[in-house]
């Protein structure tokens, strides 16, 4: 593999800047490495070859004219495919958009391009999203690039892969309540969930509105900052989007963390946690320690009911989100549409959604019921302001909360999709972050048996920086020995 | 106050009422423009109100401007913070299959609650809630509902802001529901958001139940002129059943407008789940105090001030004050006259008696007539400088309305100026008076024959003679043939 493609972004946009590569041979390799690692991963459900070489080189004679480039200049970008991309199929890994190109770009995707960044396919994942293992795509499943047999993690399965295994040198995914982080741990990558609003939602295909953020995936914390510092922003299409301006995060990789108060809350590490994870997670934690920073153990109650309530308020929000894929106007539609309206409604979704997106329509359309929706809808919104007020309390004494990304190693195919529950308890960790709409980062700390383990960083509302310079130091101080089988 | 002999039960109304706010440029939450009809079908459309997935809404703060300016003429209690929901449910028309609306239930917060509008010279009716919401596209059939092949659907209206109006109980009688709603246009018209003309603009459900019986509610009636008609029948179904000692069921009824029926929708069994719960993505509303105020000193005059203004600058009498008002346009035109005209207050009878019912004959609006404040102040001096009289009056005024002819054309053309040409109608009196001997007889000392003589010259004159000097030639004539 050429070493080109190991680099960080930062160095592609150097190199190219200083013309000591081109783009074209840069996203060439890239392309190469597709076809070399992706019939394995399958990390990729659409590829856009020909449009990225194009834009390769447009950038590159742009550069050799003298002219002004952009921050990402060159540097190839993987996109979760429930991001809308103009003129290129959208899918959401589902049936139902097997076939739907958007006429618009994702507010993202706009600013990638304003700064040159090169998209070079969208990525499989569960689903609309729902799931943690990219199991649940139409279009089969991503394996983790360590270990074939064994799931990347989800939803943004195909954009963690694609990092870990070379095949691009950073992507977007989408975190709703783990999505980013989940695959990030168990790919061995950095993924970066920001405070909610601070990234345009605008062209993100919904699945649970008040809970996602599109987030970024690199292999080094430098990376991600540095896609956060172009995402980031205020976006008049978007009303959550909160009124502040991009990020400055490549400011904030410091290597110092004296002084930092790490709070590690207990009912992080409960009885389902891994040993292995627990030890690798208490083994960054303690460098830290030796690094300068302090801490304490502490307990939240609240993060009892954190998966539940999560797990309603997503699955509510998703049963409406998702009530427009009808049939009528863009996606799955059946030939034989010979019936009344409703009819044809109810075959297009029938055929058209796979079992995991109907079971969380029907549960969710439940939960908002008449008679219902006092006893789960509202009880979980309940308790997602307790936890919030809980967690603001908590931020008075600690300036980072500590714990495992995932509570356990990544596991093999089909291990836990008989029984949704224990699927939808590997989320325990990362759903808190959602419900309280704090930023949150996981970086591999650790590996067992070649596999990789993720610690996960909170921090309060907008204070990505401080999740930016305690990664960067542990990524600094930890000599990790992770290599893809790919 | 307005009363109403009631024979039987009394019936208690509610209305339900959609406006369109028509002063908008562009839709609720993007920015098509919402000035959609006589459009391609599907050519107002755009990602956002298309629902296309990926897509969010930015509400036009506009719009809130509007609601805070009607809650203010309803004299409503604006909130401070309120909310859109999600009503979700699955149509054709509404391209997300849910609607952006607000919580009407037990609990939501509306844009404004508790008002009220005053009718018929004092009667309150109250206003009990003020919500925004997203209008959703329209069914279109091709030839008719039973003929056509297939289902079309237009979303040009899909996303066009609606100002949802909801009164309690408090009207009571089909009449008083049209006057109520009458009012309400002018209230909108005047504050300038909402424009009744435009078809469709504003449309209206209502509910009604009978003294001691069950509230029923009525879907689907597509313009105020219907409201009357839907709720006549309403009442008079409710009432033959309550005497025949049948029970009236909760249920929701659709007004055929074709058949002029209400026809059941669902009964209460039935009622549709809307799984209400909060927009996630958007952001609360929020209302200052300055944000009403500044409004409150912005607001044009309202009808009823308006009504007292005209009594007092133009001395015309309540009743008319009050009919003028009660329409933008037939007050505008009133001004517009009495600008260049000394006698308003016959005026304002002209406006309120021929005018509007010649309007009602005719079935239009008055800008849907080519009739100029102009031409009926030029009318008006025909009749004052005695070149026609006030009968030859009304016929100019109706033919003025349909062309738009000059009054002083219309009147040399045909030949209707007032002949007070003695002579000539002396003339004419002994045709008269040959051609009728047995009434001339009779007119010696029959009053009546007297009058009948006097007709029969002003028909010979087509209307045109002097009806003084008529009057006095026939009786001088008859003098002379007593004298004889
Ligand atoms: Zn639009």
């Amino acid at each position: 593999m050429p070493r080109i493609l190991e680099l960080p972004a930062s160095e592609i946009v150097r190199k190219v800047k200083v013309q000591e590569i081109s783009v074209e041979e840069y996203i060439s390799e890239c392309f190469e490495r597709i076809r070399t690692a992706d019939p394995k991963i399958h990390a990729f459900l659409t590829l856009t070859e020909d449009y990225a070489l194009m834009r390769a080189r447009e950038i590159d004679s742009r550069i050799r004219r003298g002219e002004k480039v952009g921050s990402l200049a060159g540097v190839a970008v993987a996109v979760k495919d429930n991001i809308c991309t103009m003129g290129v199929r959208t899918t959401c890994a589902s049936k139902m958009l097997e076939s739907f190109i958007p006429i618009y770009d994702a507010t993202v995707i706009e600013r990638l391009k304003a700064q040159d960044a090169v998209i070079v396919g969208k990525t499989n994942m569960d689903e609309f999203a729902m799931g943690s293992s990219t199991e649940q795509s139409a279009f089969g499943p991503t394996l983790n690039p360590y270990d074939l047999e064994r799931v990347p993690g989800g939803s943004s399965g195909g954009s963690a892969a694609s990092v870990a295994s070379f095949e691009a040198t950073v992507s977007l995914g989408s975190d709703t309540g783990g999505s980013v982080r989940c695959p990030a741990s168990f790919c061995g990558v950095v993924g970066l969930k920001p405070t909610y609003g601070l990234v345009s939602r605008y062209g993100l295909i919904a699945f649970a509105n008040s809970l996602e953020q599109i987030s970024p995936i690199g292999r080094t914390v430098a990376d991600v900052a540095t896609v956060m510092d172009c995402i980031s922003g205020h976006d008049s299409r978007d009303s959550t989007s909160v009124n502040t301006g991009p990020t400055s995060l490549r400011s904030h990789l410091i290597e110092d963390v004296s002084g930092i108060r790490l709070g590690v809350p207990k009912e992080l590490f409960g009885e389902g946690t891994e040993e292995a994870v627990s030890k690798g997670v208490w083994n960054a934690i303690n460098r830290l320690i030796g690094l300068g920073a302090t801490c304490e153990e502490v307990s939240l109650h609240s993060l009892k009911y954190a998966l539940a309530s999560y797990y309603i308020i997503a699955m509510s929000e998703a049963s409406s989100n998702l009530a427009r894929y009808d049939g009528l106007r863009y996606g799955f539609r059946l030939e034989d549409d010979d019936c009344d309206w409703s009819e044809a409604y109810s075959r297009n979704r029938r055929e058209g959604f796979g079992p995991e997106v109907k079971r969380r329509i029907m549960l969710g359309t439940y939960a908002l019921s008449a008679g219902y929706y006092n006893q789960y809808y509202l009880r979980a919104q309940r308790v997602r302001t307790l936890i919030r007020q809980e967690l603001s309390r908590v931020f008075k004494n600690f300036d980072l909360l500590a714990s495992p990304t995932m509570p356990i190693l990544p596991y093999r195919l089909g291990e836990k999709l008989r029984d949704p529950l224990e699927m939808y308890m590997c989320d325990v960790d990362t759903v808190t972050a959602n419900l309280a709409g704090i930023p949150a980062v996981s970086i591999p700390c650790s590996s067992h048996q070649g596999l990789p383990i993720g610690v996960q960083f909170m921090a309060p509302p907008f204070r990505e920086d401080l999740l930016i310079r305690v990664s960067y130091t542990l990524e600094k101080n930890l000599e990790l020995d992770l290599k893809p089988a790919v | 106050m307005h009363v109403e002999t009631v024979p039987e039960l009394k019936v208690k109304i509610g209305l339900e009422v959609h406006c369109q706010l028509t002063n908008l440029k562009s839709k609720l939450f993007c920015s098509c423009s919402a000035d959609y009809r006589d459009s391609e079908p599907n050519t107002h459309i755009c990602p956002v109100c298309m629902g296309m997935p990926g897509t969010l809404p930015v509400l036009n703060r506009k719009a809130v401007e509007d609601a805070i300016m009607i809650a203010l003429a309803l004299n409503m209690q604006v909130s401070s913070r309120t909310l859109f929901y999600r009503k979700n449910y699955f149509y054709p028309d509404m391209p997300k299959n849910f609607q952006i609306s607000q919580y009407d239930r037990a609990g939501g917060v509306p844009i404004a609650k508790d008002g009220y509008v005053t009718i018929d010279g004092g009667r309150k009716v109250r206003i009990s809630r003020l919500q925004l919401e997203e209008d959703p596209g329209k069914l279109v059939y091709e030839g008719t509902i039973e003929t056509s092949k297939a289902t079309l659907v237009d979303y040009n209206r899909a996303g066009v802001a609606l100002a949802e109006i909801v009164t309690e109980p408090d009207i009571t009688s089909p009449r008083e529901a049209r006057i109520f709603l009458q009012k309400l246009r002018s209230i909108l018209e005047h504050l300038g958001v909402s424009s009744g003309e435009l078809e469709g603009s504003m449309r209206c459900d209502a509910n009604i139940s009978i003294e001691g019986g069950t509230r029923v509610e009525v879907k689907n009636i597509s313009s105020f002129k219907e409201v009357e008609r839907a709720l006549n029948f309403e009442m008079t179904r409710q009432r033959s059943l309550i005497r025949k000692g049948l029970r009236i069921g909760r249920e929701t009824r659709h007004w055929d407008e074709l058949r002029r029926v209400t026809v059941t929708l669902r009964v209460k069994e039935e009622e549709e789940d809307y799984r209400y719960f909060p927009e996630p993505d958007l952001v609360p509303i929020l209302i200052s105090r300055e944000d009403v105020e500044r409004l409150r000193a912005s607001m044009p005059e309202l009808p009823d001030s308006r009504k007292r203004r005209l009594m007092e600058q133009y001395g015309i009498s309540m009743q008319n004050a009050e009919v003028l008002t009660d329409n933008k346009a037939l007050a505008e035109f009133f001004e517009a006259c009495a600008a260049n005209y000394s006698r308003p207050d016959l005026l304002s009878n002209w406006i309120v008696g021929d005018l509007l019912s010649y309007l009602y004959d005719m079935g239009l609006e008055l800008r849907e007539t080519k009739l100029t404040p102009q031409h009926m102040v030029g009318m008006l001096r025909l009749i004052d400088d005695g070149t026609i009289s006030g009968k030859i009056g009304k016929e100019v005024l109706k033919e003025i309305m349909v062309t738009g002819e000059a009054p002083e054309n219309v009147v040399k053309a045909r030949g209707l100026i007032r002949i007070s040409d003695r002579e000539y109608l002396e003339r004419l009196t002994d045709r008269v008076f040959e051609e009728n001997p047995k009434a001339v007889k009779d007119a010696l000392k029959d009053e009546k024959a007297v009058r009948f003589l006097v007709g029969q010259l002003m028909k010979l004159t087509e209307g045109k003679a002097d009806p003084q000097l008529a009057n006095i030639l026939v009786r001088n004539r008859l003098k002379a043939s007593a004298g004889k």
